[in-house]
């Protein structure tokens, strides 16, 4: 019994481990003919055009890097500062409402960030510039900001308050404001906290899907400008899925596909590598 | 007075950020009340049909949510109770059976799980239909219980990792005195980690019934469809909530359809919120209670 049971969760254990495996080999099986062919790497750098034969997917690794990383540039400094406020400046009850308003904002679908994103931000960004639909990467940034600035502020407050009290409690003991505590004491403590909030959101920003899809505008040209129209790697998953299995199109979704968990994998390492390093101890 | 220039302005900047955030999230969740509350009622949700004949499934819901909310519950269940048994048992493996290096291993491949994107498990479940259609049955498509599984992968990392980290989390005199009284593993395992981790675990249930219910990149690959009527076998096409959300912000003809694209947001978030509220209400209470029980 004691065995048999040991054996059933070790099971247990085995397949989910071997589903995460399957994904990616099933990924490169079904993307191996592109590879075969030697066509995979000259798929990273060239554009999309199926009318002249082209499947290359590089206007889409560029859409989704410059939409994930203007999304950190807005989220990054917001995320900062509300955390500084919850830890520092903020009475307890305040405090308590935006730690609970930040909870209840990560259980907020990212189809509804989307829908709301429309009729919100769309308009609005296309009045200011006068530039097009105003479906383009800074719509879609602005969102994706909001849809990870609580990841980011969660791990940011969490090692904020693992800064050990006895550290703190001598800056208030030497008569220390708390800018001089924050930036003296607890933002050289937390660093490795901050950076794997920030490696998280930027895997979170990558990810999404329905943002892009919806905001983006999805056009497959190479993006020039933050008011062009881009289509992220995510977003062409979702467009081009096809029953066609054998067509280049959808072939070039797997080399997506493979990308889209080649980043995802290197940033979880990265988190990895972060946290599991020893804290120095000075 | 430089550090009080500096005091001041950061201050300034704290509160500021603050601000933003409470008024963006204030902004986005007024707008939608806004929009969406006016058509808040019984007809929105069941059309011209009679509540309880729906709820029965009696009669055909044609121009209602009742479809998109029923798919939904159906196809959370399923992947849910897909999910939650093999997540619990692996949790339950890293956390007491796993040595350091299989433990490190595991934790590794299931941080990988949980970063991978959730439109390419989506494109995994779709391409496993059409895989399985053109190798085995022509009646295999993307459909119900392909969705099904493939949400279970989406959230079968948090509940592994919850199980997991609920149960280490127990005192370490607490593990380990069953065990040192001469119960074997697995009766340790059933009535002292199991009750005192309970909390834990049932918060990281909650937590993956609330992914399952807002995912719309998965399901959008593999199976789900604008109009199905509720769904009638696992082999079948159904309806869902953040697809029909999805699905009327690109295609809404009127002013009536989108504003029904806006009560059915104020549906989903509702339904989110309470989740994620129950989650945290969970681990705080029944973990407490039981312990005094004991």
């Amino acid at each position: 019994m004691e065995r048999t049971i040991e054996r059933l969760l070790f099971f247990a254990a085995i397949t989910s481990a071997g589903l995460t495996l399957l994904i990616f080999i099933f990924m490169v099986i079904l993307g191996l003919p592109l590879i075969g062919e030697g066509r995979f790497f000259s798929l990273l750098t060239t554009p999309w055009s199926p009318s002249h034969d082209l499947f290359g997917i590089y206007p889409m690794i560029i859409g989704t890097l410059s939409i994930a990383f203007l999304a950190m540039r807005f989220s990054v400094p917001l995320s900062m500062g509300c955390s500084v406020l919850v830890t520092l400046y903020a009475d307890s009850t305040l405090s308590r409402f935006l730690s609970g308003l930040i909870r209840l904002m990560t259980g907020i679908p990212t189809v509804i960030y989307g829908f709301t994103g429309i009729f919100l931000i769309v308009p609005f960004i296309r009045q200011i510039f006068q530039n097009g639909s105003g479906m383009c990467i800074l719509s879609a940034s602005l969102l994706l900001a909001v849809l990870i600035a609580p990841t980011m502020i969660l791990f940011f407050t969490d090692s904020f308050n693992r800064v050990p009290a006895a550290y703190t409690l001598a800056v208030d003991a030497l008569g220390g404001t708390r800018a001089q505590k924050l930036f003296y004491v607890i933002l050289p403590h937390s660093i490795r906290g901050i950076l794997s909030g920030m490696v998280l959101a930027l895997g979170r920003a990558m990810g999404d899907t329905l943002i892009a899809l919806m905001i983006a505008g999805n056009a497959v040209a190479v993006p020039t400008s933050v008011l062009d129209s881009a289509r992220t790697l995510t977003a062409h998953i979702a467009l081009v899925i096809a029953a066609d299995f054998d067509s280049i199109e959808f072939r070039t979704l797997f080399a997506c596909g493979i990308v889209l968990y080649g980043f995802t994998t290197l940033l979880i390492l990265i988190i990895r590598g972060l946290s599991t390093e020893k804290e120095e101890v000075p | 007075m430089k550090a009080a220039t500096i005091e001041k302005l950061t201050a300034v900047y704290a509160w500021t950020c603050g601000i933003l955030l409470v008024g963006i999230v204030g902004g986005i969740l007024g707008y939608l009340f806004y929009r969406g509350w006016p058509g808040m009622n019984l007809s929105l949700i069941f059309g011209d049909t009679s509540p309880v004949a729906a709820i029965l499934l009696r009669q055909p819901v044609f121009n209602g949510l009742f479809p998109a909310i029923f798919g939904t519950l159906v196809l959370v269940l399923l992947s849910v109770s897909i999910a939650v048994p093999l997540g619990i048992a692996a949790g339950i493996y890293l956390a007491e059976y796993a040595g350091q290096k299989a433990r490190h291993i595991f934790g590794m491949i299931f941080d990988i799980l949980a970063g991978i994107p959730s439109i390419v498990i989506g494109l995994f479940g779709f391409s496993v239909a059409v895989f399985l259609h053109h190798h085995f049955s022509d009646r295999i498509q993307p459909c119900l219980l392909i969705s099904a599984l493939s949400l279970a992968f989406l959230v079968l990392p948090y509940l592994i990792r919850t199980t997991q980290v609920a149960i280490e989390d127990i005192p370490r005199h607490t593990r380990i005195t069953g065990t040192a009284l001469g119960a074997s593993p697995l009766q340790n395992i059933i009535h002292v980690l199991i009750p005192h981790s309970l909390g834990g675990i049932l918060s990281g249930v909650v937590l993956a019934v609330g992914r399952c219910a807002e995912d719309t990149a998965v399901i959008m690959l593999t199976g789900v469809v604008a109009s199905a009527g509720v769904p009638r076998s696992l082999m079948g096409g159904y309806e869902a909530l953040p697809f029909y959300i999805y699905y009327i912000s690109a295609q809404y003809t009127n002013e009536a359809e989108l504003t029904s694209g806006f009560s059915a947001c104020i549906i989903l978030i509702l339904l989110c919120a309470s989740l994620f509220g129950m989650a945290f209400w969970i681990r705080r209470r029944i973990s407490a209670r039981l312990l005094y029980r004991h």
